[in-house]
């Protein structure tokens, strides 16, 4: 049986991973290889790397901590941010990426889901959308969440898949930061529109939110967090165990 | 030294790191007296069956592949490398493979698993023959990473398998060719152990 994934996300800038509640304020937290190495050996199943810089001198040293991250981590790595053509897709699969995640890329080009599927394959594409309810609908957000895009989400999310995205990461803007537990309305609603992975992003506080993810929802694949693991709050081989006595398939090391 | 056959398919960058983890050399490389004087060769392969095939052939690795088998020489496919192996994948149409092995490449979400999500993503456990001598190093249930949509069927030389909606195909031996449905390279602790295996083998 396959089993439920866990994975930290490690948002890096200018080399280092930063964290930030609600999309603002960040902080510094630790070295990213050094971090996915902790991670790996805890029992991480995969890892997500966001690059949050702007510049092209940031985007040289983000590659660089990709390579070094791929040389010594030997589990399944996905990239994401600043990703909008097809050479992005080439420059980080170069580096040791395994998939690549597609946000505002592909809001601002559709083209771009089902270019990158062709030439990867769907397996390669993840679509990764910050959704946030606006008068009881969830719509999705681009610019870190900042932009109100007026597109349906579940709309968005079924049209990406359709052109080829092989997975979908939903972040909920409206639990993210607020650490009372993953957003199960608007996961459901993913998870009935469309029929490929679905990793759960946005609002993880403590090891009772991924249990209560995983039993409510079977169809959720992943729960990813970043700062209640970068500080701690939880530990992975805890969260682990708690999960296989709950009956819920996990992988141990 | 491994040499990891490089026929313009896929990402070998994590492929060698994790041969250079385990302090065993191993080259990317298409040059054919450098994968002559290899111990090991290392077939990779992502996407598509078509794409893959056609690649393999465009670069003469098949024929190089063919002679390094017929001498002996210890070859893994990975992934679609493996895939390539069998006789036909029935991925976007109908393609013969190099028919090193029988089997057919057909789509797991076949028969009574048409509800399956695919792609088969994420970490499964492995039920394998303790005869093969990949496996040495590692127990029963250990969980590799998988990511695929088509799996070998009708294979007399089945020697892993795994659960996944029906039971699916995880690795498949003959002789000296071996080939692993999932990611040695991306499964941790227990894929650096397959590749060691193999090495030895």
């Amino acid at each position: 049986m396959i089993t439920k994934r866990i994975i930290p996300c490690l948002d890096v800038r200018n080399g280092r991973v930063v964290k930030g509640t609600n999309f603002e304020g960040l902080r510094d937290v630790d070295d990213p290889v050094e971090l996915a190495e902790f991670y790996s050996n805890s029992g991480a199943d995969e890892l997500v790397f966001y690059d949050i810089t702007a510049s092209s001198e940031g985007r040289k040293i983000f590659t660089d901590v990709l390579t070094n991250t791929a040389k010594h981590v030997f589990i399944p790595l996905t990239v994401g941010g600043g990703i909008n053509t097809t050479a992005d897709f080439e420059r980080v699969l170069a580096c040791g990426a395994d998939k690549v995640s597609v946000n505002s890329g592909a809001i601002k080009n559709p083209q771009l889901v089902n270019d990158a599927a062709k030439i990867y394959g769907n397996q390669c594409v993840v679509l990764s959308v910050d959704v946030k309810r606006v008068d009881g609908v969830f719509r999705v957000f681009a610019k870190g969440g900042r932009e109100n895009t007026g597109m349906d989400a579940i709309e968005w999310i079924k049209k990406c898949v359709d052109s080829g995205a092989g997975e979908v990461v939903v972040n909920s803007i409206d639990t993210d930061g607020v650490k009372k537990g993953f957003d199960l309305e608007m996961l459901n609603a993913v998870c009935e529109a469309v029929n490929v992975p679905i990793i759960a992003s946005g609002g993880a506080g403590c090891i009772e939110d991924f249990i209560t993810l995983f039993k409510t929802l079977p169809k959720v694949d992943a729960g990813l967090a970043a700062s209640i693991f970068h500080f701690g709050t939880v530990e992975i081989s805890d969260l682990k165990s708690e999960m296989k006595k709950n009956n819920i398939p996990v992988r141990l090391l | 030294m491994i040499a990891i056959i490089d026929y313009g398919v896929g990402n070998l960058f994590s492929l060698k790191s994790s041969f250079a983890a385990i302090d065993i050399d191993a080259v990317i490389t298409h040059d054919e007296k450098i994968i002559k004087n290899a111990d090991h060769i290392i077939l990779p392969g992502v996407g598509a069956f078509k794409e893959a095939i056609s690649k393999l052939y465009d670069s003469g690795m098949d024929e190089v592949l063919k002679r390094e088998i017929a001498a002996g020489k210890p070859v893994m496919g990975i992934c679609l490398g493996m895939q390539l192996l069998v006789d036909k994948s029935f991925e976007h149409g109908e393609f013969e493979g190099l028919k090193l092995i029988d089997g057919t490449c057909v789509s797991i979400q076949s028969g009574d698993a048409k509800n399956l999500k695919i792609p088969h993503m994420g970490w499964n456990a492995l039920d394998f023959d303790y005869s093969c001598p990949i496996f040495k190093y590692i127990n029963q249930k250990d969980a590799v990473y998988f990511v695929h949509s088509y799996h070998v069927r009708d294979c007399n030389n089945v020697v892993a398998t795994t659960e996944y909606g029906n039971k699916l195909t995880a690795a498949i031996a003959k002789d000296n060719l071996f080939g692993c449905q999932f990611h040695p390279e991306k499964s941790g602790q227990v894929g650096l152990n397959i590749l060691r295996a193999f090495s030895e083998v």
